[in-house]
């Protein structure tokens, strides 16, 4: 083999790989234009659309990347994704809110820091319970490990909605004097800080989008565009929905950092022997790496970047609440992470794309499209009612009642997809890829042609 | 040399070979006997974990103590809190001898178990509701367990005394419908993976978990609902020290329904093939299977057990705290993974034993810790086993 066919496979894979994303990333997108079309949308409405889609593909994205840096490259089953997202949000909350209380008596305040601060705060909060629950955990089995990270999910719920934790009320002074001699004198800003109990916090900090574009100067030159909008397309209030997009662009290009750092981190001598671990970790073990370091390490980062997802989810949201932070969120991500196939992070990227434009977000739109399509009346308020108008051979009732629980459904939905991967897919869309531990290619090259072309059958029809 | 060597009887060659195991063992790994409690020491006096545990255990022991003494505490209180726990820990325990069944001889977590629970307890209300409310109200609501507030438990008086006959029959619907779903599941999900890694077993039955339980919001509604006649349960005051704690008939029932399952399963894995056959099947499928051991049908033996204590588990968990919703399994499915780890995975008595260690701890942590926290001690409680005895407290005792 020549060092020039070598290249141009190596050419070739890479072109594949971004016409694969776009491919997907394409066909979702103008699946929700046509949708939009068919709602009879304006463009404030079409651009809406796609700003909300493009927000969940990027978390989605974001945190499928994160898990495959555990699952996929090093074999740690973690399931209390959600702990590690809520740690990163609160924590940002406490440390950016203004000292202040606003928003009634119930609300406490937080330490008034600007909100990048408060941000990398909360990634190394994250980062470092990740360790907490990593140091004793990790010589678990994967199932114990899936056992402990999802309780380790729920204790973080349980402190949320704690009233233990709810709000303090700071000194105005902290002084520490011992035999006469002041060592120690602070005087704290905030006033009140708690995680808020059940009703969770108000995020009344300046909004992400905004700080950031002042922080980088640009954003005189950003509400110039936006009002040249107003003059030109959008004559109503254009600037939720130009942020709605700006942010989602961010958080593309936040995916695209993300996986930056994971596709370097796979190919360094350190991904190396996280895949080896993945593969068989007493081998790794025996050739003298010290494992669990090296699994200690990948767990902290990875919880560290779902800390970081978290924040990104939530921080623009206006307001935070525990129910948020259930387990199902973990299982989201999971079953993104299995479309794509465990191991690729192509593969994570495109099945978190995939999870939220079709499972997560698509329900919603089809309901919608059903009712735009067909006059139809109140659904029954249950299923009862539902089933009782089969007596009269009436099925509408029941189709109402089907598109009212749509919500629910999905998630039905979702759990038979999952059944169905596990049977006929285990490996995902790009699971096939997954990288071996050894930095050479060890497949004959007959083999790789199979599995290139399989590739690109795949591409072509799972969708 | 071969032939001078004399011949050992059948035993003493079993001797031999077992002297000459432990030397090898011995010398391979450098342990011994002593050396692997001097280990147990030295891990003691090294690990700060080890020593962090100690010293939380005495804290409590003293601020128990201290509480008692001083009044802090009311001995009724406390007693009323064993109490609870101790019903929680039975429904845990009935819950937990079929995940740790499923769990050993099938080898996987299975997640779903906790929705299997809640179809138990629905399948079961709804018959209680039928029988009990039929005549006065519509079949469908009934059936629905009155999704939306069509029919009230209190008032169609759905409880032990006031419905027997409603009761005993819910009961046993709720068991014999959990088997047949844990059946139809298992042909249609997992028989085709069944050679599947524990893990790939493990994420489908995330999958089946989904799907069970937001059918059930799907077809019951999301609203939770009291399903007794609560003002109307027969109770007694029992006078403890400084005051009194209540126990119901429902308590009584429940530990009745609760003591003779655990009995019954004792017996039937004690007294016939089967249980042999669970541990062989636990130790080793394929070993299992040369032997003869048909091991599709204990499966499916497997299955019938664990589903049914599952199922008349969620329906007495239903009936005893009197109120029903769709996600009631999902929230206790954490605790009896904590019971059945806690007990050792694979053994029943384990199951029960762990489960009642569960339910103390969820419900008596209350008087060290704020009330929020009491299931997440006993979380806590599951993740110290996990890391100083992966085994569980009752190991070496598998299944019968």
């Amino acid at each position: 083999m020549s060092a020039d066919d070598l290249r141009g496979r190596f050419g070739g894979l890479l072109d594949r790989d971004v016409t694969l994303v776009l491919a997907v990333l394409g066909a979702v997108y103008l699946a929700y234009v046509l949708a939009g079309v068919a709602f009879g949308y304006g463009l404030r409405g079409q651009l809406n659309s796609i700003a909300n889609l493009t927000f969940y593909i990027g978390v989605f994205g974001m945190l499928a990347l994160a898990l495959n840096l555990h699952w996929g490259y090093t074999g740690l089953f973690n399931i209390g994704i959600v702990g590690f997202m809520g740690i990163g949000v609160y924590v940002t909350a406490l440390v950016s809110k203004p000292p202040v209380a606003q928003g009634g008596a119930a609300q406490v305040g937080g330490l008034g820091l600007p909100l990048g601060v408060g941000m990398v705060a909360g990634v190394v909060v994250a980062g470092l319970f990740g360790l907490l629950v990593a140091l004793p955990a990790l010589r678990l089995r994967a199932d114990y490990l899936a056992i402990v990270t999802v309780a380790f999910s729920e204790i973080i719920r349980f402190t949320m909605m704690s009233r233990t934790f709810q709000s303090y009320t700071v000194p105005d002074t902290i002084d520490l004097t011992i035999a006469g001699v002041q060592l120690f004198s602070f005087d704290p800003t905030a006033d009140t800080i708690g995680l808020g109990g059940g009703g969770g916090l108000i995020l009344n900090y300046p909004d992400p989008l905004e700080a950031l574009l002042r922080t980088l100067f640009l954003w005189e030159p950003y509400m110039g565009f936006v009002g040249f909008v107003q003059r030109t397309l959008i004559p109503n209030n254009p600037k939720p929905v130009i942020d709605g997009l700006l942010y989602g662009v961010l958080l593309l290009v936040g995916v695209g950092l993300f996986y930056l750092l994971l596709s370097r981190t796979g190919k360094s001598p350190f991904g190396r022997v996280l895949k080896a671990i993945r593969e068989d970790e007493d081998v790794a073990n025996a050739l003298g790496k010290d494992t669990d370091r090296f699994k200690l390490t990948a767990f902290v980062l990875g919880s560290a970047l779902m800390g970081l997802g978290g924040i990104l989810w939530y921080s623009s949201r206006g307001s935070i609440t525990p129910p948020s932070f259930r387990p199902n969120i973990t299982f989201f991500v999971w079953i993104a992470l299995i479309i794509g196939g465990a191991g690729s992070n192509t593969g994570s990227f495109l099945g978190g794309a995939i999870f939220a434009g079709v499972l997560y977000e698509g329900p919603r739109y089809v309901k919608n499209l059903v009712e735009t399509a067909f006059e139809l009346g109140d659904a029954p308020r249950n299923f009862g009612e539902a089933v009782a108008a089969f007596g009269s051979l009436d099925p509408v009732p029941f189709i109402l009642y089907t598109l009212d629980s749509v919500s629910q459904l999905r998630l039905v939905i979702m759990g038979v997809v999952l059944i169905w991967l596990m049977h006929n897919r285990p490996e995902g869309l790009l699971g096939h890829r997954k990288e071996t531990a050894s930095s050479i290619d060890l497949s004959r090259p007959s083999g790789e042609d199979a599995s290139k072309a399989a590739t690109a059958a795949d591409g072509g029809e799972n969708r | 040399m071969w032939g001078t060597r004399p011949r050992r009887s059948g035993r003493e060659v079993v001797n031999v070979l077992y002297v000459d195991f432990t030397r090898y063992f011995e010398e391979c790994y450098h342990v011994s006997i002593s050396e692997t409690y001097v280990r147990y020491r030295r891990t003691l006096g090294e690990d700060p974990l080890a020593i962090g545990v100690v010293l939380v255990a005495l804290w409590m022991a003293w601020a128990l103590v201290s509480g008692l003494w001083t009044g802090g505490i009311r001995v009724s209180s406390l007693a009323s809190l064993v109490w609870d726990g101790l019903l929680r820990g039975l429904i845990i325990g009935l819950a937990g001898i079929g995940l740790s069944m499923t769990y050993s001889i099938l080898n996987f977590a299975n997640f779903a178990h906790g929705d299997y629970l809640t179809s138990g307890a629905f399948a079961g209300m709804a018959t209680s509701y039928l029988i009990a409310g039929i005549g006065e109200n519509s079949v469908g609501a009934l059936l629905l367990v009155g999704a939306g507030g069509s029919v009230f438990g209190g008032a169609i008086g759905i409880g032990i005394t006031t419905s027997p006959i409603a009761v005993v029959l819910g009961a046993l619907v709720a068991g014999v419908s959990t088997i047949a779903l844990a059946l139809l599941i298992d042909r249609f999900v997992y028989k085709p993976i069944r050679d599947e890694s524990g893990i790939a077993l493990l994420i489908t039955s995330i999958g089946v978990a989904f799907a069970l339980r937001y059918l059930i919001q799907f077809v019951f509604g999301a609203g939770v609902r009291g399903t007794t006649a609560a003002g109307s349960v027969p109770r007694i005051n029992v006078p403890a020290f400084d005051g009194t704690f209540r126990i119901t008939a429902h308590d009584a029932s429940l530990i009745v329904v609760a003591g003779g399952l655990m009995l019954g399963v004792h017996l039937l894995l004690q007294r016939t093939k089967l249980g042999k056959a669970m541990r062989a099947m636990s130790d080793n499928e394929d070993l299992a299977r040369i032997t003869g051991i048909p091991t599709e049908r204990v499966i499916r033996t497997t299955w019938i057990v664990g589903a049914g204590l599952t199922g008349v588990a969620g329906y007495m968990f239903v009936l005893w705290k009197g109120t029903l919703g769709f996600n009631d399994g999902w929230l206790l499915l954490l605790l009896v993974f904590a019971a059945v780890i806690l007990g050792g995975i694979g053994s029943i008595y384990g199951a029960i034993g762990g489960g009642i260690v569960i339910g103390l701890t969820a419900s008596v942590s209350v008087v060290w810790i704020p009330s929020e926290f009491g299931r997440a001690a006993a979380f806590m409680v599951m993740i110290v086993i996990l890391l100083f005895k992966p085994e569980g407290i009752f190991s070496g005792r598998t299944t019968a």
